[in-house]
């Protein structure tokens, strides 16, 4: 006989937690053959507001860590990712209808992600700064340092966990933190990935993550006065100027939909970054 | 006379030979525009100096139409070598009209000649001179491979530092290979248009740089043209927000130079003679026409009274008067409409219960004027403590932890600069890290160098100008 498996109640990560939407919607999750797979939270404004302050309550901590110790949790999430491999394997055929090779792929491809991010933490700032030799008897230097809270449309197709961890990587391995609308339609690994980030020293709040519809959410968070930063990568089936105009009421960074999922790349970590110059003098001796 | 007082010593205007009108500057040539010509006057008598062109949006296409032109066919097949002998030319042609260049920009915009003979045009000079270096070295900028000029960048320039703004837009500009359409501000076209005269000396090829003036419908006629590739914007918030809203979706890089209300403060541990200059110097710059300007004093409360009493006798010292005179402190306010502004303000901020103080100073008959002035008991919920007023007015909060000074000076949208003050060197460490601003001076204030990148965090806009990150901001690629 064989044994009737437990399925997983499919919740929201916010602050650390998972609760349910506040809402109490739930929306149908299926395969791409029809097939019942879950009900996943169906996030509301109250949520994403929700998210935002958890969010900005978590980002004193999480950017005033060593970038070392950054670098080592981004590490800690692909060791996790890497143990948990099949789970996200058996998730991904599952939600998108891939195959296996190419869902071992994606999965590979995410874990390989986080890897290759974690490297940057303690980097970037190298990168991205210089010292400035400016006329006079001053010590000069410019150095980017995260923006804040960053609301992330995750992209919505081509592979829901590599498109979510593309995309929270380079936001977070600087000391932002997130708020980020996972794909509609395949949303289970983003809420696995939770599971993982959860217990892979990530502190709660740090990432946020909400299911549901983007279209509904997303103009909440572009509108919100405390979030600094909003990247659209999945956000080009939305009315995404729509969005960017609302983003500038409060001048946030905006950094528009790509097709596809975006590669790694240092460009999308110092997107998310604001470059500070310290002055100071120098007495003459 | 007595102790402070100065035989007048007016720099001779002799040196100008102005035009009674000037024309827009496109394509090399100098032609009228098509919208009503303006006036523009000296803030200091209200004198006209001269009747400017205003261009409107079919100006604004024959601008644009040449800078394209001029990127297709000369500037984007030039070499990066010759893109920069061709700066190094205008750097060396600002040197040698120095003098020239700083009694019009005192005499246009209000500011006095020692600022503008000693700070605004140095810099211009240094500006081009370190972009030039840039031009065929973008390799090494450390921004990726083949780095790529946009294109056609649109301008938006303010009054407050014209000719130096104009520097800060035009050199990174061209040294990245882009081609230019500049609009002065209304009030202080003057210097843009003498180094129309200086391009047309340095034999820049035609369309390179257009600049066209006009009020604020032909700088939005500007920003919102479809064939302009990077905007770049130096001005309000107000302004900035709706550029951003009208770019949206254009996928034109945009750089924003927008509002602040820095924090300057000082511990009770700080050198306090030289805090006292820094203040003076923080806040009474330029009139206090001055985005990062330290507006918001935050003094420790321990060293409150001994601070105010010191700035003011400072202050009593500070001689307003005529731009032109070399011993002058504190020059005119830019326009009618900005003084009415600062009066306003500043009446609020009494209404709202603050004391205010001001050094006393004889005001001129004619022209704008507001004499140095400080508030003290001003509650962190006053106007006067969060709005920007653009002028010589300082509020003063007090605090007692360094937490409080950091709490404090961060609660504001915006986020551009901020100044700390304290013998203590990991102090002024710590606290930088957790001020949110783009631009932190300590020990020191309103320091400004070609090679060091400018700013802000927030609602001060995005992009930085200066050093390698302002190359960056009109460079394909590259989101810093």
């Amino acid at each position: 006989m064989s044994r009737l498996a437990v399925p997983k109640t499919y919740k929201l990560y916010i602050g650390g937690k998972f609760p349910r939407s506040e809402s109490g919607r739930t929306y149908e999750v299926v395969s791409t053959k029809g097939a019942f797979l879950a009900n996943a939270a169906l996030a509301s404004r109250k949520d994403a507001r929700d998210a935002v302050v958890a969010a900005r309550g978590a980002f004193a901590g999480w950017s005033g860590a060593t970038a070392y110790n950054r670098g080592q949790v981004l590490y800690r999430i692909a060791e996790l990712l890497e143990g948990r491999r099949d789970q996200f394997i058996d998730e991904v055929v599952a939600t998108e209808g891939a195959s296996r090779p190419s869902a071992t792929k994606q999965v590979d491809t995410a874990i390989d992600a986080w890897v290759w991010y974690a490297g940057w933490a303690d980097k970037y700032v190298q990168a991205a700064g210089n010292g400035n030799p400016v006329s006079g008897p001053y010590f000069n230097l410019s150095t980017p340092e995260p923006t804040g809270v960053v609301a992330v449309v995750a992209p919505q197709s081509g592979g829901s966990l590599l498109g979510l961890v593309s995309v929270l990587a380079p936001v977070i391995v600087s000391g932002n933190t997130v708020v980020v609308i996972a794909s509609e339609s395949a949303p289970l690994s983003a809420i696995t990935l939770s599971e993982v980030l959860a217990t892979s020293d990530v502190p709660g709040g740090v990432v946020n993550v909400l299911t549901g519809s983007p279209k509904e959410i997303a103009p909440w968070l572009a509108g919100h006065a405390d979030v600094n930063a909003l990247d659209l990568a999945g956000a080009e089936a939305l009315d995404w100027v729509d969005l960017q105009i609302s983003a500038a009421d409060t001048l946030k960074r905006v950094l528009p939909p790509v097709v596809g999922i975006p590669s790694p790349s240092l460009d999308r970590i110092v997107a998310f970054t604001e470059t500070k110059t310290v002055w100071h003098t120098k007495s003459l001796i | 006379m007595s102790f402070l007082d100065y035989a007048p010593a007016p720099e001779s205007t002799s040196i100008l030979h102005l035009k009674k009108s000037y024309g827009l500057f496109i394509d090399g040539q100098f032609v009228k525009g098509h919208g009503s010509p303006f006036l523009t006057i000296s803030p200091s008598t209200e004198e006209r100096i001269a009747e400017i062109a205003n261009a409107n949006a079919k100006d604004v296409d024959t601008a644009v139409a040449a800078a394209r032109r001029a990127y297709d066919r000369t500037w984007s097949k030039l070499s990066g070598a010759d893109r920069g002998k061709y700066l190094f030319r205008i750097a060396r042609l600002v040197q040698e009209r120095a003098r020239e260049l700083a009694v019009a920009e005192s005499l246009d915009n209000g500011k006095p000649i020692k600022e503008s003979r000693d700070v605004d045009v140095p810099l211009v000079a240094a500006w081009f001179f370190y972009y030039a270096g840039w031009a065929d070295k973008l390799d090494y900028a450390g921004l990726g491979p083949n780095p790529r000029a946009l294109g056609v960048a649109a301008q938006v320039i303010p009054w407050n530092f014209p000719l130096l703004m104009l520097a800060w837009k035009i050199a990174p500009a061209l040294a990245a290979g882009n081609t230019v359409v500049l609009k002065p501000a209304e009030t202080t076209p003057l210097t843009a248009l003498l180094f129309a005269e200086i391009l047309q000396q340095a034999d820049l090829p035609a369309g390179v740089v257009n600049i066209i003036t006009g009020a604020g419908d032909t700088g939005e006629a500007l920003v919102n043209h479809p064939d302009v590739n990077k905007v770049a914007f130096t001005g309000s918030t107000a302004v900035g927000r709706a550029i951003a809203k009208s770019v949206a979706g254009t996928g034109k890089k945009v750089t924003l130079e927008l509002g602040g209300k820095a924090a300057n403060i000082v511990f009770d541990d700080a050198p306090i003679d030289q805090a006292v200059e820094g203040i003076v110097n923080g806040i009474f710059f330029n009139q206090g026409h001055v985005c990062c300007a330290g507006s918001r004093l935050l003094v420790q409360e321990s060293i409150h009274d001994e601070v105010i009493d010191r700035l003011k006798t400072r202050m009593s010292t500070l001689r307003l008067g005529d731009p032109l005179d070399k011993n002058t402190d504190i020059g005119a306010i830019n326009s009618k409409e900005q003084l009415e502004r600062i009066r306003e303000l500043s009446d609020i901020g009494e209404a709202e219960g603050a004391e205010r103080w001001s050094a006393p100073c004889e005001i001129p008959a004619k022209g704008f004027w507001f004499a140095p002035t400080i508030f003290t008991n001003v509650s962190t919920s006053s106007r006067i403590a969060r709005e920007e007023i653009f002028g010589p007015v300082l509020s003063v909060l007090t605090f007692r932890t360094p937490a409080e000074a950091i709490a404090k000076a961060n609660n504001t949208p915006y986020g551009l600069s901020a100044g700390i003050w304290s013998d203590k060197g990991s102090k002024i460490l710590a606290v930088a890290d957790q001020l949110r601003a783009g631009v932190i001076w300590a020990n020191t204030f309103n320091r400004f160098d070609p090679a060091s990148p400018f700013g802000g965090y927030k609602e001060s806009g995005y992009g930085r100008e200066g050093g390698r990150h302002g190359l960056a901001a009109y460079l394909e690629g590259g989101s810093w």
